[in-house]
């Protein structure tokens, strides 16, 4: 049987035992260690028994607190594998001068560079985003759960399926070689004809269905589900800017969905959409994944932005300052996003009138922005101001994220661009806002609402030594950038000529270790906190003294958030209620409603995997049967009409007792 | 509903993405045949009356299940069901016809971007047919409860909106393919 090709090709497609990389050494040892954790993690759950637990309490979970969580954990392990790809480059690129080449061959580095992209975009940024939302908005506007409470569970295992197709391809196979968002030429057939590009696609295709959902989901649970008083203005800012960023999410993610199924047709049925030949116009799909792109770096940043607002009036004790404009701001953002796609290629030669449209629209955004910047530095304005560790995160973003809008603005004339565009200058700009905004913001959100989600605060002094790290870090590692930007060199680099360079390279990547450091001190400051929780325990439910309705119920909520949806009478919700003097109701329980769990998510997105997989190593056999499986079982799952239950009203008076005495035994 | 809504204007999207394609790369025939040499319009004005009426009788349909008439409700689901098979079988009749005049998906941007546009329609029909004989077993069996009753509100939303996008089809691909 092994020697007729064509029965093997029948059987498993393209995949044959070449496609193991046994002949990289890099990836050797990185599969022995994987493996070796990989068998050391199921051991430890098998031993512990931890399997069921995991299945029953958390892989079928429809709670959104819990897969809140979940997103936040998959983002942080996608963490370690995106920042593992950016210091190989930081170290090749520092290393390969006067001769040397450096240690990683032009094919791997290309997929360096390519996975740490794809990579920290859509499984390091859009889950913790995602993560926060699903965690923080339900209990900002006093909801029990999500509208869609399944499509949520689902959502999140689309996405985690995407990130294991991606990391499948460092072992079976290969990642695409085309840079994070695979222009053609390059990514068609012609020249990309390996794997690597169709594990890119079907990954962001699987992952996508999961954001696009989730983004449904938010919408439909902000609009429809708020407490009751809870007039669209007077909803925390960071549900406002969550409401934004799915707003977007739907307006933009089927675009990405589109341009990447013309993309496969090129690939795998010969069409001619984005070829050189037959009619085919490569600048088309450029257009395309912008129009997507652009939207999406405000889907990153705009609940960073939220967080900062939450974070600098809760720590400066004083309503924000110019909710409203705020308001506005964001939605001036959201709108205005749409309108710049065209200034990632200003160089496709579209003409001065054209060209200009698009630099003074981008130009435009930095209003908004700039106004926001305004707005929390008026809130601190004579505040009394904390300087806990989401607070100088907060202030590390002001003075970080303003310096990245001004060279965002620089590059937005279009003249300057032509001199600037695809060189280092470009790429310290977009980590100095993603890094200096959505990374830190992330880091101050999770810092905040940790204590909420899991009932103690975090570590202070781990939390500072990782932000020092980080923030010095991130300074050394892209200021250089700039410099080598205006000197002229491009990105993607993997060796050089010039000696002269060589310094910057090697400041670059003493940034970079400094930023490890920094994500090392978070993981310490994580288990430092569980080993010293009884001493971090948060048994109010208010750590901070917050502002906002999750700091209203207990630390960690109890699955259905409220006994009583709050009424609602000020934009600052919880601390309007403190200071009328609340009582928590002690009785009148009711039995509660809620959703069951069901395992169908993750099986759902299970098959999607498979068939994916199938399809990038062209096993169609197994394609159509894992499609068909697909379609049965979401059928199937229609014809569950049980989907939800009540917990007795004993067990609500119950928890609601416990609460009460934890709170008597805190203030005593 | 208001999840749904959301869910088919992200769907509109995708059309977007399809419709603007077709816009830039339509002309590019690259050589091969033109709209004028391959759209049999009163094929295609046949095909779009049963897209049409099969919307109409969807409508009868819902009519029908707020009268709690269940027997008719599924007869006029089954009519549907059947005049969008007719779309389909007259729409791959096309196809067929097309590609073996040698105009094929791969011979042209234009021919790419129109295969994928009305094809990307046809699934969304085929779908929608899958879903429409999922939703007639679920009431046979389970009779016209509030969660089946949703159901056929969001299947007939969506199979309205399929209507409207082949309007767009028709008028953007259809007549002014021929008129150009």
């Amino acid at each position: 049987m092994f020697d007729n090709p064509e029965l093997m090709k029948a059987i498993f497609g393209r995949l044959t035992l070449e496609a193991l990389p046994l002949h990289e050494p890099i990836l050797v040892a990185t599969f022995a260690a994987v493996a070796i954790g990989g068998v050391a993690m199921v051991g430890a759950l098998t031993y512990f028994k931890l399997w069921g637990y995991l299945w029953k309490e958390w892989f079928t979970s429809i709670d959104h607190k819990r897969i809140g969580i979940m997103y936040v954990v998959l983002a942080l392990v996608m963490l370690l594998r995106g920042f593992a790809d950016a210091i190989m480059m930081r170290v090749q690129q520092a290393m390969a001068f006067n001769g040397s080449e450096g240690y990683l061959p032009a094919h791997h580095f290309d997929q360096i560079f390519t996975a740490h992209g794809v990579i920290m975009i859509f499984f390091v940024a859009m889950p913790l985003v995602t993560g926060l939302m699903n965690y923080v908005v339900p209990l900002q506007i006093g909801a029990r759960d999500v509208a869609f409470p399944f499509l949520n569970n689902f959502s999140f295992w689309m996405t985690a399926a995407g990130a294991a197709l991606v990391m499948a391809s460092l072992f079976i196979g290969e990642f695409a070689r085309t840079g994070w968002l695979a222009y053609p030429p390059l990514s068609n057939i012609a020249y990309s004809p390996d794997v690597g590009v169709d594990y890119y696609i079907w990954s962001l295709q699987v992952a996508g269905v999961g954001t696009l959902l989730s983004g449904v989901n938010l919408i439909a649970t902000i609009v429809k589900m708020r407490a009751p008083g809870m007039t669209l203005m007077k909803m925390p800012v960071f549900t406002w800017t969550a409401l934004c960023t799915n707003v977007l999410i739907v307006a933009a993610f089927p675009v990405l969905t589109g341009v990447l199924a013309l993309l496969s047709l090129d690939r795998y049925a010969g069409t001619n959409f984005f070829t050189s030949d037959f009619g085919g116009n490569a600048m088309m799909y450029v257009n395309l994944i912008w129009i997507w792109g652009h939207p999406e770096v405000y889907i990153l940043v705009l609940p960073a932005f939220g967080v900062f607002s939450e974070v600098t009036s809760t720590f400066s004790g004083k309503k924000l300052f110019g909710y409203t404009s705020m308001v506005y701001a964001t939605v001036v953002i959201t709108i205005l996003s749409y309108l710049v796609w065209l200034h990632h290629f200003f160089t496709m030669g579209s003409g001065a009138s054209v060209n200009s449209f698009f630099g003074i629209t981008t130009m435009i955004i930095s209003i908004p922005t700039g106004a926001k910047i305004f707005n929390w530095l008026f809130t601190m304005y004579r505040g009394r101001i904390r300087f806990e560790v989401p607070m100088m995160w907060t202030i590390a973003f002001m003075l970080t994220f303003v310096i990245g809008g001004m060279t965002g603005v620089l590059l937005a004339v279009p003249p300057a661009d032509f001199v600037l565009h695809n060189s280092l200058f470009l790429i310290a700009h977009f980590h100095n806002v993603i890094i200096g905004g959505v990374v830190f913001g992330m880091f101050a959100g999770i810092t905040y609402w940790f204590p909420k989600a899991f009932g103690f605060k975090l570590d202070p002094f781990w939390g500072k030594m990782s932000f020092w790290f980080w923030v010095i870090g991130f300074w050394f590692a892209f200021m250089p950038l700039y410099v080598l930007g205006f000197m002229g060199v491009t990105r993607r680099l993997r060796v050089f000529d010039d000696p002269s360079l060589q310094i910057w390279f090697i400041i670059a990547a003493l940034g970079a270790a400094m930023i490890a450091i920094g994500i090392a001190c978070f993981l310490i400051q994580i288990a430092v906190s569980i080993k010293n929780r009884e001493k971090l325990r948060d048994w109010t439910g208010d750590p901070w003294n917050g502002r906002t309705l999750e700091w209203s119920t207990s630390s960690p909520p109890p699955v259905y958030n409220f006994a009583f949806t709050p009424v609602i009478h000020d934009n600052d919700a919880w601390w309007d209620m403190k200071k009328r003097g609340y009582q928590r109701p002690a009785d009148g329980f009711k039995a509660i409603h809620m959703p069951s769990n069901t395992s169908a998510g993750i099986i759902l997105a299970g098959l999607s995997a498979l068939v994916a997989f199938a399809l990038i190593w062209q096993i169609w056999w197994l394609a159509i049967v894992g499609f068909l499986g697909l379609i049965g079982t979401a059928i199937g799952h229609t014809f569950n009409y049980h989907r939800s239950f009540y917990i007795p009203r004993e067990k609500v008076v119950e928890t609601e007792r416990a609460r009460t005495q934890l709170l008597q035994t805190a203030r005593a | 509903m208001l999840g749904f809504w959301l869910y088919l204007m992200s769907d509109c999207l995708v059309f977007a993405v399809l419709f603007a394609t077709y816009g830039v790369l339509g002309a590019n025939y690259a050589a091969g045949p033109s709209p004028k040499e391959l759209f049999d319009l009163p094929l295609v004005a046949l095909n779009t009356s049963m897209l049409l009426l099969s919307s109409i009788t969807y409508g009868f349909a819902v009519l029908e299940m707020q009268k709690k008439n269940q027997n008719a409700m599924l007869l006029w689901l089954v009519v549907t069901g059947l005049f969008g098979a007719a779309f389909l079988s007259i729409e791959l009749y096309e196809f067929a016809h097309m590609i073996h005049e040698g105009a094929t998906p791969q011979r042209s941007a234009f021919l790419s971007s129109f295969f994928t546009l009305v094809g990307t329609h046809g699934l969304h029909v085929t779908f929608g047919i899958i879903w429409m004989i999922t939703l007639i077993v679920q009431v046979w069996k389970f009779g016209l409860i509030e969660a089946n009753k949703r159901r056929l509100l969001c299947l007939s939303m969506f199979w309205h909106f399929l209507d409207v996008v082949w309007i767009g089809v028709f008028t953007f691909v259809y007549l002014m393919g021929v008129l150009r």
